[in-house]
């Protein structure tokens, strides 16, 4: 025991020594409820990526990346409560649910742990949320939709996984679009769980009983989807608005090749993971003029810079960007701003 | 069993070897929660403290409840797959109704172990397979669980964030729930006359048919108590969240039965163990989450590395039971 303190003791003068920030010998953890489709693979890639760097650069001590087995939140709540434990300064965190992981995130305030949430976030005042605008996300989408689609027309609305935050938000916003665009009408809404598979069978049966439809309003992993069910059925090819993935671009340019097909693409970059990073280090560096409520913008493609980015992004991918540590100090001040 | 010697055992007293592995078979539960405390243990010291043991068990409570539910509709030969969805039910009533509406609240809940009651007569009187019966229950319940609740959200009502989050002195409150939960239903079933029969209901219905018994009334006992013990673990689990989600409780219709099975619980012939059941829960609670966190396994291997240890955790328990027969 004596031996482990004394060597402990002498680790940290090293560590001191070769301190390049005052975060040097931090250590954050990253809690993930999900690993299981492109965008979370995509997330923990970036992540690996940039914290990688971080560690090796000394701007922090160690950044571990903690993934639950299931999707269940008393799991993560466990996990971060063993977080806690194991005595790390910085937990930066996708949660399960916004609401039911509280407990425990007020649990590792209350231990002096700094908290940043971020894609699913958690509303404890105490933790950091980095949010993306998803409500204007959603806005956005029907006002793209009038530029390609002016006379108006019926649209059919692809929802997420029911009883999430992010598909709340989403749907927020297109109802929002469709009030301000009243030539526009949702006349079937299926739900596509954001999977191809999943959204192409949810089309593919409702497709059947529905109008003629000029546009697919969705919330990105099911744009791909839906192409193939109106195909499969024989309708004519709508307006799709694509998610960023890697499948919905290489359509949508195969689209456009044929016939100059239109649309636009958005979705939030996995690449926030690494903001969220920058933002727990810099609220270890001191930073006490952090807000609580961070919101950043998502990643759009338009007609003009999508095929830039295609080559980019993996096959079964999804498009994505790393952030850095300024991205992170310039997303804090345009925050503080507002 | 100090009594024999360890050369006179083998072959010659089959009644004294079965003893014996009657006895590993009860240790067992206990044995794999120490290894699993050992582990944490070793790699994480601080974790074993006063507030170590709060962080790490708290969660275990909800899960020793279901656990112990899923029990009782083992005793009686039958499988609940619909109770980890049920927890979530009873959690989105909790944060919602309990607190703003405490009568109906209340009401709601009662009426639940009240549908549980009924789904036990059913599948008695109609010779129903209960497996199906509850996996199209699970449904239900988590329709209606998304009815109350929408989205994620609700609060605890205070009185319940004041009881699970309450510390008690030198024992970890978790610790003190355990104990007093197995006690009470090590008590009740195996100990009082009536647990006898409950228990004689699921080894040997027939024989309890011709002594006269109402096997009708020890599956509706069954199912009640499957469902009142719902009712507390989705309780307990809003007193540590705080706030719900429909989805909550999914995860606990698995943990439930391995928990069972874990604490020497047998799929058929109501073969149970209470305290078994809560140890089982512990020790699974913990073998998942936090020897898995502490072990810094690489995130790629982390979902497979969990899986492989409640293989390895119930793979003891299935070698100790082959050695019994």
């Amino acid at each position: 025991m004596k031996k482990l303190l004394v060597l402990s003791a002498f680790a940290a003068m090293l560590a001191s020594g070769t301190a390049l920030a005052d975060t040097s010998g931090k250590k954050i953890a990253f809690s993930n409820n999900y690993a299981g489709n492109s965008w979370r693979q995509a997330m923990l890639d970036s992540y690996a990526i940039v914290t990688k760097k971080a560690v090796e650069d000394k701007v922090v001590a160690a950044a571990d990346v903690f993934t639950t087995a299931d999707k269940e939140v008393p799991t993560q709540a466990a996990q971060v409560q063993n977080l806690i434990l194991q005595g790390y300064d910085a937990i930066v965190i996708n949660a399960a649910s916004p609401d039911a992981l509280n407990g425990a995130i007020k649990q590792a305030c209350d231990a002096g742990i700094v908290v940043v949430s971020f894609d699913g976030i958690v509303t404890e005042p105490c933790a950091y949320r980095v949010v993306v605008d998803f409500k204007d996300m959603g806005k956005q989408e029907v006002e793209q939709m009038a530029k390609f689609q002016p006379k108006g027309g019926n649209l059919l609305e692809i929802r997420g996984l029911a009883g999430t935050s992010i598909d709340d938000a989403i749907h927020a916003g297109i109802l929002e679009g469709v009030a301000a665009h009243p030539e526009f009408k949702i006349v079937g809404s299926v739900t596509g769980d954001w999977d191809q598979t999943t959204a192409q069978k949810a089309v593919a049966t409702i497709l059947p009983s529905l109008p003629e439809i000029v546009g697919v309003v969705d919330q990105g992993g099911d744009g791909y989807g839906a192409a193939q069910a109106f195909a499969a059925a024989g309708k004519p090819r709508p307006t799709i608005i694509m998610g960023n993935r890697q499948d919905e671009l290489k359509w949508w340019k195969e689209q456009k090749e044929k016939d100059g097909y239109k649309t636009w693409s958005a979705s939030i970059a996995p690449g926030v993971s690494t903001l969220a990073f920058w933002v727990a280090q810099q609220v270890l560096d001191g930073r006490k003029d952090v807000p609580h409520d961070l919101l950043v913008p998502y990643l759009a493609f338009t007609q003009d810079d999508f095929e830039a980015a295609l080559p980019k992004i993996k096959e079964g991918g999804v498009a994505t960007h790393e952030y850095t540590q300024e991205d992170a100090i310039a997303a804090i001040k345009a925050n503080i701003k507002q | 069993m100090t009594a024999l010697a360890p050369g006179t055992l083998p072959k010659s007293s089959p009644r004294g070897n079965a003893a014996r592995a009657r006895m590993l078979r009860s240790l067992l539960p206990a044995l794999s929660l120490a290894l699993v405390l050992m582990a944490i243990a070793w790699l994480n010291p601080r974790a074993i403290s006063y507030f170590g043991f709060n962080l790490m068990l708290n969660l275990a409570i909800p899960i020793a409840l279901a656990t112990i539910a899923q029990m009782f509709v083992i005793a009686g030969n039958e499988l609940d797959l619909s109770i980890g969805t049920f927890v979530g039910f009873v959690g989105c009533v909790t944060a919602t109704w309990l607190r703003d509406a405490p009568l109906i609240g209340v009401a709601v809940l009662l009426g639940s172990i009240g549908v549980y009651a009924l789904l036990g007569a059913l599948i008695h009187l109609r010779n129903l397979p209960s497996i199906v019966v509850t996996l199209g229950m699970s449904f239900v319940w988590q329709g209606l669980a998304i009815l109350i609740l929408p989205k994620p959200g609700g609060k605890a009502p205070d009185w319940l964030l004041a009881i699970m989050s309450f510390k008690p002195p030198y024992i970890p409150f978790p610790i003190l729930a355990a104990l007093l939960i197995a006690a009470i239903v090590h008590f009740g079933l195996m100990r009082t006359s009536y647990g006898v029969i409950l228990r004689g209901s699921g080894g040997n219905a027939a024989a309890l048919r011709r002594a006269g018994w109402s096997l009708l009334k020890t599956k509706i006992v069954l199912f009640a108590l499957t469902g009142l013990f719902g009712v507390l673990s989705g309780m307990a689990l809003i007193g540590i969240t705080t706030s719900a989600d429909a989805n909550i409780g999914n995860g606990y219709t698995l943990l439930s039965i391995a928990g069972v099975i874990l604490g020497g619980g047998e799929f058929v012939g109501g073969r149970v163990s209470p305290i078994g059941a809560v140890i089982g829960a512990l020790t699974l609670a913990l073998a998942a989450s936090p020897l898995l966190t502490f072990m810094h396994i690489p995130p790629d291997w982390q979902v497979a590395a969990n899986g492989a240890i409640l293989i390895i955790v119930l793979a003891a328990r299935v070698l100790i039971s082959r050695r019994e027969r």
